[in-house]
C-alpha cells in the first residue's frame, strides 16, 4: 500500500501546494485501493474513476497555471449517497430510487466541488439512512475494516469503512441519529454532526428533516475540520439553516489546548449496557483529558433516559412524511404499470417491492404516530421530551465547556447479529441520539482498541449549538495525547495486524 | 320540490371555503415563474417538483398578501405561526403531501358585511390560510375529459406550488331564501376585494378564484346542524348561486321525503344539477404536522401596521363614493356593477372620459363586442386609456359615434391606439369646409326640391341634404358641421 494512503488530508494538502504530488497521482492511488479493497469492504455502491481522475487532472492543470486553490484542492472525498449531484445516480441505499440520476447538485456537492475536492463516488448505507450497520442497505452490506464479519456501524458505514480502508482520506455522513459518529466510533475514525443548521440540507435526500445533519468524516480532527470550514454556512435554499459565521475549526483543531477546560461527563450515558472495555477506554481517554489540565465533572441529564423513546417517535413520523414522494409517479422505480392496475395500485406494489422492511417498519410506526386520536400521545408527547432534552443541555453547558460520553454503548457487533432485533439495533444509537434532538454539535473520535475484543473505541465530545469550534479543540487535544502514546493513528494498528493484511494487497 | 317549498319547511346553513391563487411573480415555495396557460411542465424545478433532497423556501410576498388579505377581511393577524403538511397521496401532489397551514393560521376571526336585497349579512369568517396549489391532472382519451372514461391521465406541475390563501367562513345561519343570493354576493364582494388589493387576478372560469360550497338544511324552528354537502366546480358566480338553489332542493326533496343527506362533495354540472362526489362520512385522517422544512413564520406587529396602511378602500364603500361622484341613478350603477365595469369606468374617468361617456362606451359598444366574443369586459384588447382618448377624438370633433365604432374595430384588432387607428385606416371626419362645402353644393344641386323646402324654412328637410353629403364623404364628416354649411347656404 502506498504511503500516500497512510498521510492525512492536512499533510496531502501540503504537498499538493508544493507541486510535490498531482492530484491525478493521489486520486489514482485511491482508485488503485479501491479496486484492491473495495470488493471486501464494499463501501462503495458507485465509483466514477474516469469523473475523478478528470476533475483531479483539472484541480492540476489549475495549479499549474498558478492559480490559488483551497487547501483541499485535489483531495479525493467519498460521499455518501444521500447528496444529490449531477451525472451520478442517488439512490440513498434503496431499490426504490436505482437509476435516479438527479438533476441537481446539493449545495454540500456545489461546495465541495468548488473546494476542487476530487469525488470518487458514491459511499453505501442503511436505506433511505435508517440503520446502525448498514445491513439495511438494499444493495449489500458493507463490512468493518477491522473484522471483516462486523458491520462498519450505520447509516454512514461506507463512508467510515471507506476512511478506514484508506480508500479516500475524507467522507461525508448526514447523522440524524448517529449515522456519522456510531460508523466513526466503530472504525477507529473520526465523524462530526455540526450543528443543526450549520450545514445545508438542500440536495440532501430527507430522512427526518428536524434531525438530519450532514458533516464531515475523516481520519484526523484536523481533516475533519478542514472540511468541516469547506460545507458548513448559510444556505439561502434551507430555510433551517443559520445564517450566522461559521466558528474557526480549523484554527480549534491546530491550537489543541484544554487546560481549564470544563469537561462534564454525563452521568445517564454509561453504567449497565456499555461494555466493560468500552467503558475502560472511556475512562482512560478521561484520565488523558484530566493530565492535560482540564477540569472533570460529572453532570445529570435525566431526559436522556427517554431521548430513545422520543426519537423514535419523532423520526418516524417525518420519515411518513418524507417518503411519501416515493410513489413511482415521476421518477424511480415503478411497479405494476401494466395499464390495468389503478394508480394507487401502482403507488402500493411500487413501495412495497422498493422499499426495505426497516424503511417500512417506521413509515408506519410514524403514520400510526401521526395519526388522528394518537398525535398528541405520541407525536405531541415526544416533541414535549424533546423541550426537556434541550433543557437538560442548557442546564448542564451552564456549568460545564463540553459533555462527553462513549460514541455507542458497545464495538462493532457481528453482521447479522442484531438484523432480527431491531431495539437492540436502535440501542446503538443511545448516546448520539440526545444530541440531535437538541440540534447541539457533536464529535466522536477513537479513544483505543477495546480490551474485550480489540475493536475500535469511540469518545464522544458534545458542544452548545455553534460552539462546534469546541468539539475540534478537544478532540485534536486527546487525539494528539493518544496518538503520541500509541506512536501512531489506531489505523496504524489495523494495517500492521493479520488481519489488516488485505488492505496492503496481502491475503485476508 | 321546489325552492318556495324546501323555504318553507327549512333553514339553509352555509359554509363557504374560497380559495384565492396569488398573482405574485414566484410560486409560494421556490422561483418559478407562477403563470397560467404556459407549456406543461415548462414551470417547474426541483423544489415544485419535489425532487428528493429539494427544500422549500417561503415567498416573502406570498405572505405580505396573506397578511393584508387577513387585514381586509378584518381578521387578526397571528404574531407567530406554522406551516403544516397534509399528507396524502394524490399523483397531481409531487410531494405527496401539501405544505398548508392547520391549527396555525396567519389570519384569523374576521368578519365582513354584504348588502343583499337592500339586506345587511354578517359572514364571520373563521381563518385564511396559506398553502400550495397542486399540480394539474388531464384526463384524456375519453369523452368527457373525466377521469371515469379517460384512457391515461397527464399532470402538469406548471400550477404545482402556486401560492394560495384559504378563506374559511364559519357556518352562516339566517340567511333564509336569500342563501344563494348571499353566497353570490360573498364570492362577487371576495372577487373584486382581491382585485382591489391586487393580490390575484381571480379569474374564477381560469381555476384562480375557486368556491366549495357547503350547505346543510335545519328543520325550521330547530337549531341543530343537519348534514352537509360540499359542493364542488362551481366556476362562475352564476354557478355559485345555481348550484346551491339545486343543492337546497334536492336536499330539501330528500329530507322531505324521510332521507338522509349524505355527508359528501358534490360535483356541479353547468347544466343545472349535481352528482355525488367522494364521501366524507369516514373523514380521512391527513395527519397534519408542523412542516420540520420551513421555520415558523412571525411578522412583526410594524410590519402588520405599514401593510394595514396600504389597504384599498373597501369595494362596497367606494361604490357608494363612486356613484355619488359620477352621479348615477341606483339602477344605472347597478349596471355598470352587474357587467363588472366599475373599475374599467373608473379608470376610463381617470384617464380623462365624463363619467357619462365611459359608461356609454364600456356598457353599449364594448358590451356587445364582449358578449359577442364570449370574454369578459377586462379581457377586451382595449384598455380604459383608449376609450378615454377615443371619447377625447369624438369630443374634438375629429370622431363621429359611427367612425368611433370603426376605430374600436382597428383597436381591438391590435392596430395600435384610437389615433393610431386613425391615421392607418384614415377614418378621421373631414372637417376641411372646402371639400364638406363643395360636397354640399354638390347635394344642393343634386337635390333642388329639397334645397327649396329648406329655403322655405322648412329646415327638417335638411337631413336629406345631410344624408347625401355623409355619404358622398364615406361617413367621414361632422354631421353637425355639415347641417352648419347646408343651412348657411340656404338659409
Amino acid at each position: 500500500m502506498s504511503d500516500l494512503l497512510h498521510t492525512d488530508a492536512a499533510e496531502l494538502s501540503g504537498l499538493l501546494a508544493d507541486k510535490q504530488l498531482s492530484a491525478r497521482e493521489l486520486t489514482q492511488a485511491s482508485l488503485e485501493q479501491i479496486e484492491r479493497v473495495d470488493s471486501e469492504v464494499k463501501a462503495f455502491l458507485h465509483v466514477d474513476a474516469d469523473r475523478a481522475l478528470a476533475s483531479a487532472e483539472a484541480i492540476d492543470a489549475r495549479r499549474m497555471a498558478g492559480e490559488e486553490l483551497g487547501p483541499l484542492a485535489g483531495i479525493p472525498l467519498a460521499m455518501k449517497d444521500i447528496f444529490t449531484m449531477t451525472g451520478a445516480p442517488t439512490t440513498c441505499g434503496s431499490r426504490i430510487l436505482e437509476g435516479w440520476v438527479p438533476p441537481y447538485n446539493s449545495t454540500i456537492t456545489d461546495k465541495v466541488l468548488a473546494a476542487g475536492i476530487v469525488v470518487l463516488g458514491k459511499t453505501n448505507m442503511d436505506e433511505f439512512a435508517m440503520g446502525s450497520s448498514t445491513e439495511n442497505s438494499g444493495y449489500f452490506t458493507t463490512h468493518n475494516p477491522w473484522d471483516l464479519d462486523r458491520i462498519p456501524g450505520g447509516s454512514g458505514g461506507g463512508s467510515a469503512a471507506a476512511l478506514a480502508a484508506f480508500e479516500a482520506p475524507l467522507a461525508l455522513g448526514t447523522d440524524t441519529g448517529g449515522s456519522i459518529r456510531q460508523p466513526a466510533a466503530v472504525t477507529a475514525t473520526v465523524g462530526v454532526k455540526p450543528t443543526y443548521g450549520a450545514t445545508s440540507r438542500y440536495g440532501v435526500v430527507a430522512m427526518a428533516s428536524s434531525l438530519d445533519t450532514p458533516g464531515p468524516c475523516a481520519r484526523t480532527v484536523l481533516d475533519a475540520a478542514l472540511l468541516h470550514q469547506v460545507i458548513a454556512g448559510w444556505d439561502p435554499r434551507d430555510s433551517t439553516s443559520i445564517n450566522a459565521a461559521v466558528p474557526d475549526v480549523v484554527a480549534a483543531a491546530k491550537h489543541a489546548e484544554v487546560k481549564g477546560l470544563k469537561i462534564a461527563v454525563v452521568r445517564e450515558l454509561g453504567g449497565d449496557g456499555y461494555a466493560p472495555g468500552v467503558l475502560q477506554r472511556f475512562n482512560e481517554a478521561l484520565a488523558v483529558l484530566a493530565e492535560l489540565g482540564a477540569e472533570i465533572t460529572e453532570v445529570s441529564c435525566p431526559n436522556f433516559d427517554y431521548a430513545l423513546s422520543a426519537y423514535y417517535l419523532i423520526m418516524p413520523s417525518e420519515v411518513s412524511s418524507n417518503l411519501a414522494r416515493f410513489d413511482a409517479m415521476r421518477y424511480g422505480l415503478r411497479v405494476g404499470d401494466d395499464g390495468v392496475n389503478s394508480v394507487e395500485d401502482v403507488m402500493n406494489l411500487t413501495r412495497g417491492a422498493g422499499f426495505g422492511a426497516e424503511v417500512k417498519r417506521r413509515i408506519i410506526i410514524g403514520t400510526y404516530a401521526l395519526s388522528s386520536g394518537y398525535y398528541d400521545a405520541y407525536y405531541g408527547s415526544a416533541q414535549k421530551v424533546r423541550t426537556l432534552i434541550t433543557q437538560d443541555f442548557d442546564a448542564a453547558f451552564a456549568s460545564a465547556d463540553v459533555l462527553v460520553s462513549p460514541t455507542t454503548p458497545t464495538t462493532a457487533f457481528k453482521i447479522g447479529e442484531r438484523v432480527d432485533d431491531p431495539l437492540a439495533m436502535y440501542k446503538a444509537d443511545l448516546c448520539t441520539i440526545p444530541s440531535n434532538l437538541a440540534g447541539n454539535c457533536a464529535i466522536s473520535v477513537p479513544v483505543g482498541l477495546s480490551p474485550d475484543d480489540g475493536l475500535p473505541v469511540g469518545f464522544q465530545i458534545m458542544a452548545p449549538a455553534m460552539a462546534d469550534d469546541r468539539l475540534y479543540r478537544v478532540g485534536a487535544a486527546l487525539e494528539q495525547a493518544l496518538t503520541d502514546r500509541w506512536g501512531g493513528p489506531l489505523l496504524n494498528q489495523l494495517v500492521a495486524s493479520p488481519a489488516g493484511a488485505y488492505l496492503s494487497g496481502g491475503a485476508r | 320540490m321546489d325552492f318556495d317549498d324546501a323555504m318553507a319547511s327549512f333553514d339553509p346553513v352555509l359554509g363557504l371555503e374560497v380559495h384565492v391563487e396569488l398573482n405574485t411573480a414566484t410560486k409560494m415555495f421556490c422561483g418559478c415563474a407562477n403563470q397560467f396557460g404556459d407549456v406543461p411542465n415548462s414551470n417547474t424545478c426541483p423544489v415544485c417538483l419535489g425532487l428528493p433532497g429539494s427544500l422549500p423556501v417561503v415567498n416573502g410576498k406570498a405572505i405580505e398578501s396573506a397578511i393584508r388579505i387577513g387585514l381586509a377581511l378584518g381578521c387578526d393577524i397571528a404574531g407567530w405561526c406554522r406551516f403544516a403538511r397534509k399528507n396524502y397521496f394524490y399523483p397531481d401532489m409531487t410531494k405527496d403531501f401539501q405544505t398548508s397551514q392547520y391549527d396555525e393560521p396567519i389570519a384569523f376571526n374576521g368578519m365582513v358585511e354584504l348588502e343583499v336585497d337592500g339586506e345587511i349579512f354578517s359572514i364571520e369568517i373563521e381563518r385564511a390560510h396559506m398553502e400550495e396549489d397542486a399540480g394539474k391532472l388531464v384526463h384524456a382519451g375519453g369523452a368527457t375529459g373525466r377521469i371515469g372514461d379517460a384512457e391515461y391521465s397527464l399532470v402538469d406541475y406548471n400550477r404545482a406550488g402556486t401560492p394560495l390563501i384559504e378563506i374559511v367562513t364559519r357556518p352562516i345561519r339566517g340567511t333564509g331564501a336569500k342563501a344563494p343570493a348571499v353566497a353570490k354576493a360573498y364570492v362577487s364582494y371576495l372577487r373584486d376585494l382581491m382585485r382591489a388589493l391586487g393580490v390575484s387576478d381571480v379569474r374564477m372560469e381560469q381555476g384562480s378564484l375557486r368556491c366549495d360550497a357547503n350547505v346543510s338544511l335545519m328543520p325550521k324552528g330547530e337549531t341543530e346542524l343537519g348534514l352537509r354537502t360540499e359542493t364542488k366546480n362551481v366556476n362562475s358566480l352564476r354557478s355559485i348561486e345555481n348550484a346551491l338553489h339545486y343543492e337546497i332542493r334536492r336536499q330539501a326533496a330528500l329530507l322531505a321525503a324521510g332521507g338522509k343527506v349524505h355527508q359528501e362533495t358534490r360535483h356541479w354540472h353547468e347544466e343545472g344539477y349535481t352528482t355525488a362526489g367522494r364521501s366524507k362520512e369516514e373523514a380521512e385522517d391527513y395527519r397534519y404536522f408542523p412542516e420540520p422544512d420551513l421555520v415558523p413564520v412571525a411578522p412583526s406587529p410594524e410590519w402588520v401596521e405599514q401593510l394595514r396602511a396600504t389597504l384599498p378602500e373597501v369595494p362596497a364603500v367606494k361604490r357608494k363614493r363612486l356613484q355619488a361622484a359620477w352621479d348615477f341613478t341606483d339602477q344605472e350603477f347597478a349596471d355598470i356593477v352587474n357587467a363588472d365595469a366599475l373599475e374599467l369606468i373608473e379608470a376610463t374617468v381617470a384617464a380623462g372620459a365624463l363619467p357619462s361617456s365611459a359608461r356609454k362606451w364600456w356598457l353599449t359598444e364594448l358590451a356587445r363586442r364582449a358578449n359577442e366574443a364570449g370574454l369578459e369586459l377586462a379581457q377586451l384588447a382595449i384598455t380604459p386609456g383608449q376609450v378615454a382618448a377615443l371619447q377625447e377624438l369624438v369630443d374634438a370633433g375629429t370622431l363621429n359615434d359611427k367612425l368611433a365604432r370603426q376605430v374600436i374595430d382597428g383597436v381591438l384588432a391590435g392596430e395600435g391606439d384610437p389615433a393610431a387607428v386613425v391615421a392607418g385606416r384614415g377614418l378621421a371626419v373631414v372637417s376641411d369646409d372646402g371639400a364638406l362645402a363643395a360636397a354640399v353644393d354638390r347635394a344642393i344641386q343634386a337635390n333642388p326640391d329639397v334645397a327649396a323646402k329648406i329655403r322655405e324654412g322648412k329646415v327638417a328637410a335638411a337631413g336629406a341634404l345631410i344624408g347625401a353629403v355623409m355619404k358622398e364623404m364615406r361617413g367621414q364628416a361632422d354631421a353637425a358641421r355639415v347641417r352648419e354649411l347646408i343651412l348657411a347656404r340656404l338659409g
